[in-house]
This record gives C-alpha cells, sequence and structure tokens, in this order.
C-alpha cells in the first residue's frame, strides 16, 4: 500500500535529503561548527570559513567553474535580481537594453519590469508552441545597446531545456552578457560553464535536496563579469552580497550539490522511466495534451492540459497527490497560467493543465497510483463538464456566444 | 485552499448530476459562464403544469466550488414554483457553503444559471 499523500511537486520544492540535513545540523549547536566564517581571531571562525569553502568547491564543482566565481545569496530569487540589477546598473553607460523571454521566472521577469520604471528598455521574446526559443529570433532583438540576454535553463512549469551553449555563442560574439537562472537544471542537467560562455547562473539549494533560503550566483571571472551590489554591508562575498554567511546552509547546499554530481545520471535514468511510464499510461485519454517539447526536456517533468475539465477541480479530484495546476485558481489570482498562455495554449487549456513533477524519492507504486487516480478523475469530471457533453456532440466551443463574466 | 466541509459533500457526491432533453416544452435549460473564464454552468429545469419545478439537472465546468454551488441549487429548486426559484440569491449559496471571497462569483453564477434556466422555459412557453 503506498503511503498517502504522493508528493509529485518536485519542481517546487524537493524534501532535504538525509544525508544533507546531517550534515547540516553539525553547523548549529554548541558541539558544532556554528561560528561565523568570517571571525578570523579564532578557531571557531576559521573551522567555520573552512566548511564555507568545502561547500562553495562541492557547487563550483558541479558546474565545473572556480570557487571564486560562486557567490552565496539566498535563493534563485535574490540571485536572479543581482545578476540582473547588478549587471544594469553596472553596465548602464554602455547600453540599456535587455532581453528576455516571457516564459521566464518572476524574479527575472520583475525585475526585468522594475529596471524598466528605471528606464531601461526590455524586449520579451515569445516562445515557439513547443516551448523553445527560435534563435533567429533571438538574433534579431540583439542591437548595439544590448548589454544582457537572461534565458532560463529549464523552465519551472513545462520543463523544456533551452539550447544555453547556443544562445552563449551568440552574445559572446555581440559582446553581450548573458545570464542563466538555472534553478530547475543544476543537477539534472549536466553544466560545464568552461565549455558553455555564459557570464552569469542563478542557483538554489531547495530544488535539488537541499535547504530553503540558500542559493548562489555564479559570476565568471575570465572574461570578467563586473555587477553591482544589491545589499550592502560588511561586503561579504568580495563585496558582492553583504551578510554574514548561513553556514548550515551553505554546507547543506553543498552536500545537496555534491550529491547531485554524484547521482545525477542514476537518479536521470530512473526518473525518466517514471515520467515514461506515467506519460505513456495517460497520453491514450481522449484530448490529452502535453504541454512543451518532449525530446528537450527535464526528467522530472510533465505537464499535461485534460481537455473540457478545469484544472482546479482536478486538483481537488487528486487530494491524495501533490501536484500544481497551471490554472492559478489554486494561488492568489484567478489567472491562467503565463507560460501556458505563452506558448499560445488558449485559456480552456491552461485552465486544465497540470504540472507533474517527479523526484528522488519517488516511487513506481506512487506513479502507478497516480496514473489510476488520474483516469477514474479525468473521467468523473468529463461526466460532470457540460464542455465535454458539448465536445462529444460535435458542438465547436469557438462557435458558442459565451457569457464572459 | 480549505474548502468547507458542505463544498467537498458536494463535489464529491454531487446531486442530480445529468440532462434533459432540450428541446421538451417542459424543460428549461439555462448556460452560463465562459471556458476562458474557468467555469462554466448547465442548468435544467422540468417544470409541472401546476408552474412547479419537480426536477432538475445541472453539469458543470468548473472549480469544487462552482461544481457544489449548482449542486445545491438543483436540491434547492426540486418543489419551488417559478417565482420561488427566482427569489434564490447568490448570498444564500455562498452562505449555505461557506464559500470564501475569492469563491463569491461561482454563487453568483449560479444564480444566473436559475434565472436563465427560468427565462428559457417562460420564452418556450410563451411561444
Amino acid at each position: 500500500m503506498v503511503k498517502l499523500p504522493i508528493y509529485l511537486d518536485n519542481a517546487a520544492t524537493t524534501s532535504v535529503d538525509p544525508r544533507v540535513a546531517e550534515k547540516m545540523m553539525a553547523c548549529l549547536t554548541a558541539d558544532g561548527v556554528f561560528g561565523n566564517p568570517a571571525s578570523r581571531s579564532h578557531s571557531f571562525g576559521w573551522q567555520a570559513d573552512e566548511a564555507v569553502a568545502v561547500a562553495r568547491q562541492q557547487v563550483a564543482d558541479l558546474v565545473n567553474a572556480d570557487p571564486k566565481e560562486i557567490v552565496w545569496t539566498s535563493g534563485a530569487t535574490e540571485s536572479d535580481n543581482l545578476a540582473i540589477k547588478g549587471v544594469a546598473h553596472f553596465y548602464q553607460k554602455k547600453g540599456r537594453h535587455i532581453i528576455t523571454c516571457k516564459t521566464e521566472h518572476k524574479a527575472v521577469l520583475d525585475t526585468c519590469r522594475q529596471l524598466e520604471r528605471e528606464g531601461f528598455d526590455v524586449t520579451y521574446l515569445d516562445p515557439e508552441p513547443n516551448g523553445l526559443l527560435d534563435l533567429d529570433k533571438l538574433q534579431a532583438a540583439m542591437r548595439d545597446d544590448t548589454i544582457l540576454v537572461s534565458i532560463m535553463h529549464v523552465n519551472n512549469e513545462i520543463g523544456v531545456i533551452q539550447d544555453i551553449a547556443a544562445i552563449g555563442e551568440m552574445t559572446r560574439a555581440r559582446g553581450i552578457l548573458f545570464h542563466v537562472d538555472a534553478a530547475q537544471s543544476a543537477g539534472k542537467v549536466a553544466i560545464d560553464l568552461q565549455k558553455l560562455k555564459v557570464d552569469l547562473m542563478s542557483f538554489s539549494a531547495h530544488k535539488i535536496y537541499g535547504p530553503k533560503g540558500i542559493g548562489a550566483l555564479y559570476v565568471r571571472r575570465k572574461p570578467r563579469v563586473r555587477i553591482e551590489s544589491q545589499i550592502h554591508g560588511g561586503g561579504h562575498e568580495r563585496g558582492m552580497r553583504s551578510g554574514t554567511l548561513a553556514t548550515h546552509q551553505i554546507v547543506g547546499m553543498g552536500e545537496a550539490f555534491r550529491i547531485a554530481g554524484e547521482e545525477m545520471e542514476a537518479d536521470n535514468a530512473r526518473i525518466l522511466q517514471l515520467r515514461n511510464r506515467l506519460w505513456n499510461s495517460l497520453k491514450d485519454i481522449e484530448e490529452v495534451y502535453l504541454n512543451g517539447d518532449l525530446e528537450h526536456r527535464v526528467a522530472g517533468n510533465l505537464n499535461v492540459s485534460f481537455n473540457y475539465v478545469e484544472g482546479e477541480s482536478l486538483v481537488m479530484a487528486l487530494k491524495n497527490l501533490a501536484v500544481s495546476s497551471g490554472s492559478a485558481c489554486t494561488s492568489a489570482s484567478l489567472e491562467p497560467s503565463y507560460v501556458l498562455r505563452s506558448l499560445g495554449r488558449n485559456d480552456e487549456l491552461a485552465h486544465s493543465s497540470i504540472r507533474f513533477s517527479i523526484g528522488r524519492f519517488t516511487t513506481v507504486e506512487e506513479i502507478d497510483y497516480t496514473i489510476d487516480a488520474v483516469r477514474n478523475s479525468i473521467g468523473r469530471l468529463r461526466e460532470l463538464s457540460p464542455l465535454w457533453e458539448m465536445y462529444q456532440e460535435g458542438i465547436d466551443l469557438n462557435s458558442v456566444q459565451w457569457a464572459a463574466h | 485552499m480549505a474548502y468547507s466541509e458542505k463544498v467537498i459533500d458536494h463535489y464529491e457526491n454531487p446531486r442530480n448530476v445529468g440532462a434533459f432533453t432540450k428541446d421538451e416544452k417542459n424543460v428549461g435549460t439555462g448556460m452560463v459562464g465562459a471556458p476562458a473564464c474557468g467555469d462554466v454552468m448547465k442548468l435544467q429545469i422540468k417544470v409541472n403544469d401546476n408552474g412547479v419545478i419537480e426536477d432538475a439537472r445541472f453539469k458543470t465546468y468548473g472549480c469544487g466550488s462552482a461544481i457544489a454551488s449548482s449542486s445545491l441549487l438543483t436540491e434547492w429548486v426540486r418543489g419551488k414554483t417559478l417565482d420561488e426559484a427566482m427569489a434564490i440569491k447568490n448570498t444564500d449559496i455562498a452562505e449555505e457553503l461557506a464559500l470564501p471571497p475569492v469563491k463569491i462569483h461561482c454563487s453568483v453564477l449560479a444564480e444566473d444559471a436559475i434565472r436563465a434556466a427560468i427565462s428559457d422555459y417562460q420564452k418556450k412557453t410563451a411561444e
């Protein structure tokens, strides 16, 4: 018997790996490494500083970077803010144009909106219907005053993987800086910053079995990238991000990244098998649509729209499954997912989408339970749906005059 | 979001799901809402010679609160005259189901649905 509820929301956050938690607990109490890493005058500080150095190396190792290029932050949102505002403020005399994509995380989009209020000019590219960027359109959007391109590696909702290697070649050739939000890709997709021409990259710990509240920003040294700090204080992190380092969080992130480096390949193979098992058992349901490209996609993500069924009621029917709905009725607003809308999905399909995100601790029994639960719920809710009834009667829903409210 | 027990009960055991034949003279059909807005309600009433609603059916595309609002409505209108049914207010539904403020529109939609069904019936009988 599977334990309920089943957690299939690993793109939102993951549980902390017990091995990570153990390392963290050794950095809190009086008999542990609790010192301030900035304390230079005693062994408590030296030990903490050493623990932070190890973690910095572990994070750098996963992405083949130099530890000096890693700046600790509170998470990917802060990293995105620091990268984009930091570059914009430092290089604004060179140009004031930034390019990003409509399907970026809000941490990027809202930061760009803020810069627009400060007088910067931002181009928001439309993705193709499969969620990927057309690089010719990116090329066409580049201008002489473009200082930064910010494109995420893996999309949080639909899991598609952008070709950051190709984008890096394009930006480097034009002397434009390139920032990548890698919150959803680090530890899931191989990243080699010696090869990729990426200048800034945002990381998060809690998407790969580390703790919440800690992240990092990669800032390239060769060729050197400059950013203006956004948080001022004691000059920590070479002046780029002040604030006492949270040793236990940092050690947790380091251990999570170390484990990811060692187990990514095996994890991905297993997770992909589970994802395929799930999709293969759902795709034959009538009027089911996969959102986002299937090939260029991270292993753990499956985002599906079930036409004629409303997303929030589906989430309610799947009460034993922890999943996300693209119908943001589940959150504060009543707007359908802006990511799915950007792909050209209509409101109905955006409202009826479910994101399953499979993780390290998901089992095959849980996937089988999920398959049964989804198939039963879709059948039940369609029996309740006037739209399904009309579809079955052959009525074109687009020809109906709806009374919008 | 936490739903009230009554919403969950109606959602899990919806009353009077289904459809009557639209063309029958004693059947009134109301369809309100829009797919793009995330909810569509179809409510049907069957009216006897004395002008009393003797049966009702619904189908709803929408969130749990929308399904519960329409399910509850089918229970309430049975045995009521058209005038009595017209007097049902969205606030009564919202109160009965303890709908949170963001879900009040579901009860408004249910009120619209019964009015649309009654108006459809009256139009038919007037012909």
